[in-house]
């Protein structure tokens, strides 16, 4: 872990995940500064344009533009979610913040209630980090105690108050309509948009939904205004992000830097490339974003904008390196293992089509593909993309058709001969147990 | 979805016994129960060793030694994933993505106790604690 941001910054020893130490650290001070000086819904929205942060849980989506589809007038009760089920291959950020700053993130949260008058929020985390469940759950604790959740917060007329909800193995509730209904209790299917979330959400109330590293990005901007934030980053691209680097580098962990810095550089932060092999592919923005060769990631600066120009996504900011030990076949056959298995099965091509995917892409990797099998790829992916209720189908179809776009060769190989381009003892050697 | 994870912290895994238990509990149907207990991979409908332990082999782990330790941990256990030990200490789950892949080989132990970095050493000390 490695920070020249915000969230993850001037963490020192065991204890920075409790609340004294974050009132330390200047924590509170902009959830403060809102209640003494009185700031409206309005000038917190606006900071939060002007800093032009964008949400961190994927999709890249204006936050300061969603926090204003809120309905003003409504009468009734609003919601507000937080997504921690950080289950997208490859992103493991928001367990780090949640492990070591998880009042960022209840301070967030408040704020962001308070701009949009919302009585109530939840924070949904993944169930395979249960320990950092309890441990929000016990930040939780300590912030009623302070004052800071629930009635009449800090002697204001405004009362907010927070919970904790676990997963229980499931990734499609990282979708948010699916996370809604997971905290509803039932499974975790995604619902069909509109209507949106912001006028139907949480039993069906109006609800917004942020990621962990959005809210958690929230108390800086304030504190320090939505134009500082923006100047760390770059123009459209605000801020610092966290980037999780996993894969053939010698130091994975999670890295928070400027939106805007070279590639290059964070692979050097990550310490290199292992056993100095080569750079073979980078999937940049999780497993659900296309696959690029080496050379053009060398090429790109990690921000929404450059990234997308290379025709990929900046996504959840999981950077999954891949040196020239890989075999792309064998890569791609796990990551479509994993949309087959984790499809919610409500839509045809979703359901079908993620099970199609994986079993030609296996018989391929076990020498059983034919010659037509790559035309078969992409057009089952192309009926699916775009006729599915969730964006999972989506994100099934991606990396089959970037892994054939950029690496066909070495699929037209596995066909042809039977076996991998990259000898298996190669691959064994690449991918064993590493010890930094 | 926490009434029926602190029943199948207490039981091991959710029989149809369990399942009907907790729905009664909360006053609803035993089939909407049900769906969600079959929804979520972390509920076990059928019975587990005394200890289950699921390794991560999703892309970014398998890169950096999930397949490997998960091979390793068969062979030392003498059984593949989705198997009991015959003396029923342990059973052997393949996992997806726990957002820890930074520290692979990552594994939990009961769902709820998260190893990193497991190098075969590792592995080796943390099968003899389990087995006390
Ligand atoms: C299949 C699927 C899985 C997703 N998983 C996550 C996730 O684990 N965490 C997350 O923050 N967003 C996830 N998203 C994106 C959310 O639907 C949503 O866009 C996001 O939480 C919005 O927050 P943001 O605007 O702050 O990024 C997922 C989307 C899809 C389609
Ligand atoms: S696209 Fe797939 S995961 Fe999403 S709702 Fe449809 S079947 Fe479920
Ligand atoms: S891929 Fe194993 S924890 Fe993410």
């Amino acid at each position: 872990m490695s920070s020249q941001g915000i969230i993850l910054s001037g963490l020192d020893g065991d204890r920075t995940w409790r609340l004294a130490d974050y009132i330390k650290r200047g924590g509170y001070d902009a959830l403060k500064k809102i209640i003494a000086e009185k700031l409206s819904a309005d000038h917190v929205i606006g900071e939060v344009k002007k800093s032009s942060l964008r949400g961190r849980g994927g999709a890249g989506f204006p936050t300061g533009l969603k926090w204003s589809f809120m309905p003003r007038a409504f009468p009734g009760a609003k919601y507000l979610a937080c997504n921690s089920d950080e289950g997208e291959p490859g992103t493991f950020k928001d367990r780090d913040i949640l492990r070591y700053n998880p009042h960022a993130v209840i301070e967030g949260m408040i704020i962001a209630g308070y701009a949009m008058g919302c009585e109530r929020g939840y924070n949904y985390i993944h169930g395979e980090i249960f320990e950092v469940y309890t441990r929000f759950e016990e930040a939780l604790q300590e912030a009623r105690e302070a004052g800071l959740l629930g009635k009449n917060i800090l002697g204001s007329d405004f009362s907010f108050d927070l919970f904790a909800h676990h997963g229980y193995g499931a990734y499609i509730c990282g979708e948010e309509t699916a996370l809604l209904e997971s905290i509803e209790g039932k499974k975790g299917q995604p619902r069909f948009k509109p209507p949106f979330p912001a006028s139907f959400g949480l039993y069906g109330k109006p609800t917004t939904i942020n990621n962990t590293e959005t809210f958690a990005s929230i108390p800086y901007i304030i504190r320090e205004g939505g134009d500082a934030f923006l100047a760390l980053g770059k123009p459209n691209n605000g801020g610092t992000k966290l980037f999780s680097v996993s894969g053939h580098v010698n130091k994975p962990g999670n890295y928070e830097i400027p939106l805007g810095t070279p590639f290059a550089d964070l692979l050097e932060m990550a310490g290199g490339v292992r056993g100095g092999r080569k750079l073979k592919a980078v999937i940049p923005g999780g497993s659900s974003a296309p696959v690029l060769p080496g050379a053009v990631m060398m090429d790109c600066t990690m921000d929404y904008d450059s990234i997308s120009k290379a025709g990929s996504m900046l996504g959840s900011g999981a950077v999954i390196v891949m040196d020239d030990s890989t075999c792309m076949v064998k890569a791609l056959e796990r990551l479509s293992y994993f949309y087959f298995e984790e499809s919610c099965g409500q839509c045809t091509p979703c359901r079908e089509g993620t099970g199609w995917l994986y079993r030609v892409v296996h018989r391929i990797e076990n020498g059983l593909g034919r010659p037509d099998d790559l035309d078969l790829l992409n057009s089952v992916t192309a009926n699916i993309m775009g006729r599915t209720i969730c964006a999972l189908g989506d994100a099934a179809s991606m990396p089959v058709q970037s892994f054939i776009k950029h690496f066909g060769d070495e699929f037209a190989f596995h066909i042809e001969h039977k076996k991998c381009l990259v000898p298996q003892d190669v691959q064994r050697e690449g991918s064993k147990i590493y010890v930094a | 979805m926490s009434a029926l994870r602190i029943a199948q912290e207490e039981k091991g895994w959710l029989s149809s016994e369990t399942i009907e238990f907790v729905a009664k509990y909360l006053e609803m149907p035993a089939i909407a129960v049900f769906e969600v207990a079959s929804f979520y991979n972390m509920y076990d409908l059928s019975p587990v060793g005394a200890r289950k332990i699921t390794v991560c082999t999703n892309l970014p782990c398998a890169l950096s030694g999930g397949v490997h330790a998960a091979d390793y941990i068969k062979k030392r256990l003498g059984i593949d994933f989705n198997e009991t030990t015959p003396d029923g200490r342990f059973t052997l789950k393949e996992g997806e993505c726990m957002g820890a892949c930074g520290d692979a080989p990552v594994l939990l132990v009961n769902n709820h106790q998260m190893c990193s970095w497991m190098t075969e050493e590792k592995i080796d000390q943390l099968l003899e604690d389990l087995k006390k």
